[in-house]
């Protein structure tokens, strides 16, 4: 890791507006327009008693995720594959790994900035309880950044052009969000394809930030199925990953 | 010693060797060009030299480094200006300058650098909104930021007006005077001129020449041209009797003879004994423009012999 590297970076993401507000802003938004529904802050059963607006704060959470990991990292990291950065960081005694690892770094504390700010609203606007098992949710929560951060830099790897990266970016996007449980919190899923949801990351996700929100241990099961994506994923990325 | 040293190199993408035994050695302090035309490997060549590819076969040492082996060494004394490279568009000059500076141990304050490249008003501005030519200035700036002993420069004034050339070129030689070492892609034969102490000249993978520029072009067929209008007719055979002769070419009373030094005297002598008088008398040393043409072709025409 390069300091410089790093805090230009860091720079460089405040200057995109558009990171910046389908990460940082987005979920929360979301959040606040569900939580304005009336209703969607009532008890429900099909929910085990939950109100929505308690069930989408992981969603919300998710979101963040999803975005900065699958959407915004592929498109800024294949674009600087694309145009040459890499290339010209390769001449410098600074590898241009230096510049990835700043890049995860990034997309992933944005995300996480994310879910505080999900966490924060959720808590003082909508009166929705933190997490009763604060260790096993931030791990959780951890996984849940860094499963999102290797599936990204998959789609990074696969794609040659930032066209192809935004194209593969998004057909994994709407499977992501569905299992994430943004049209229907996995909650409330039928049993049978909850337990399928269960299996993909993101899934697997939100049934182990569920669990420890209601101050439950996570769920080694949940947890390892999280583990071993970012292990396939992050395996994937390295071997298919090019630098010009 | 050679502070950069290649020997043998040999690179083929796709089954089609781009760089085919490429040998040649630059000496500290020197400027050394390489010239070519395009896809003749020039390139791919100081792309191994930079370390950005791996040699199929070959020998280079950068300071007595192997630049695959060795990237970062390598890297701490080496400045690259890349032919085809961006940086991140919102990106400020001062910010890339800065940047660029912490990569190196050691290197020079960016601001007189800046200054120097007529880079000092653009400081503020993101490397998206610059013109091609501010782009390629940046790039050298960030090539020499790092206070390298060895730079190498691809392309070096492509974009570039003519008095931001000359400005670059000025810069060039204030560089080497400091003892940089310069190894220099170009396809301006006045810069190479200009600038290069040696130059090797590349075409189809290998080295065809390697020379100094005067060198080069005295090696060249017809390195001296001689042309005037006769205030009487010549003898043919006369003519073509002259020592060293390469080509005679007529056109409206006016006579082009290109040879050496030796073919203008006998022609002045010529005329004397004949008490000729020679109108408008040029005599022009070919340009390194005819050398490399002749350089270049020779081969071509090698190759197709070969293929018929």
């Amino acid at each position: 890791m390069n300091s410089a590297v790093l805090r230009t970076e860091i720079r460089l993401f405040r200057r995109e507006p558009g990171s910046v507000f389908w990460i940082l802003l987005f979920p929360t938004l979301l959040l606040v327009i569900l939580g304005s529904i009336p209703s969607f802050r009532q008890a429900d059963d099909d929910l085990g008693g939950l109100r929505t607006i308690d069930a989408y704060v992981p969603i919300a959470v998710l979101t963040g995720l999803i975005v900065g990991g699958l959407q915004a990292m592929p498109q800024t990291l294949t674009g600087y594959r694309e145009q040459g950065i890499l290339r010209r960081m390769a001449v410098t005694p600074v590898r241009p790994s230096a510049l990835l690892s700043a890049h995860m770094l990034v997309y992933g504390a944005a995300s996480l900035a994310s879910a505080v700010f999900v966490l924060a609203v959720g808590r003082l606007a909508y009166d929705v309880s933190v997490p009763e098992q604060p260790f096993g949710y931030a791990l959780a929560l951890l996984l849940a950044v860094l499963v999102a951060l290797a599936l990204g830099s998959v789609v990074s790897a696969l794609s040659r052009t930032t066209k192809i990266a935004g194209a593969i970016g998004s057909a994994v996007f709407f499977p992501s969000m569905f299992c994430a449980g943004v049209w229907l919190p996995v909650q409330a899923m039928p049993d049978l394809l909850a337990r399928i949801v269960g299996w993909t990351p993101f899934g697997a996700a939100a049934q182990a930030l569920n669990r420890a929100m209601a101050g439950h241990w996570p769920g080694w099961g949940h947890l390892g199925v999280l583990a071993m994506w970012i292990l396939v994923l992050t395996g994937a990325a390295s071997r298919w990953f090019r630098w010009e | 010693m050679p502070v950069i040293e290649v020997t043998d190199l040999h690179k083929s993408y796709g089954g089609r060797a781009v760089v085919d035994g490429v040998s040649f050695g630059v000496e500290e302090g020197e400027i050394f060009g390489i010239l070519g035309p395009n896809g003749a490997g020039k390139t791919t060549t100081v792309e191994c030299v930079e370390g950005l590819r791996v040699p199929d076969a070959g020998r280079v040492r950068v300071a007595g480094l192997d630049p695959v082996a060795d990237h970062e060494k390598v890297a701490r004394v080496l400045g690259a200006q890349l032919q085809e490279s961006e940086l991140q568009a919102k990106l400020t000059v001062r910010e890339a300058l800065e940047l660029y500076a912490a990569f190196h141990p050691r290197p020079l304050d960016w601001r007189p650098l800046a200054e120097r490249l007529g880079l000092a008003e653009k400081l503020g501005s993101r490397f998206g909104k610059l013109s091609g030519g501010q782009k390629q200035r940046l790039f050298i700036a960030l090539a020499l930021v790092g206070n390298p002993r060895v730079v190498v420069l691809d392309e070096l004034t492509t974009g570039l007006d003519p008095r931001a050339r000359r400005g670059t070129w000025e810069l060039i030689e204030d560089v080497r005077a400091g003892g940089v070492t310069v190894l220099l892609v170009t396809h301006f034969m006045e810069e190479a001129q200009r600038l290069c102490d040696r130059i090797a000249v590349i075409d189809r993978g290998a080295v065809v020449a390697l020379d100094t520029p005067a060198g080069l072009v005295r090696r060249s067929a017809g390195a001296t041209v001689i042309s005037f209008t006769p205030s009487a007719p010549l003898d043919d055979d006369e003519v073509g009797a002259l020592p060293d002769l390469v080509s005679v070419e007529r056109k409206d009373g006016r006579i082009t003879l290109s040879g050496t030094d030796g073919t203008v005297n006998a022609v002045i002598t010529l005329l004397a004994r004949h008490r000729i008088t020679a109108h408008q008398l040029r005599v022009l040393d070919a340009t390194l423009d005819d050398a490399f043409l002749d350089l270049t072709k020779e081969k071509k025409e090698k190759t197709e012999g070969t293929l018929t």
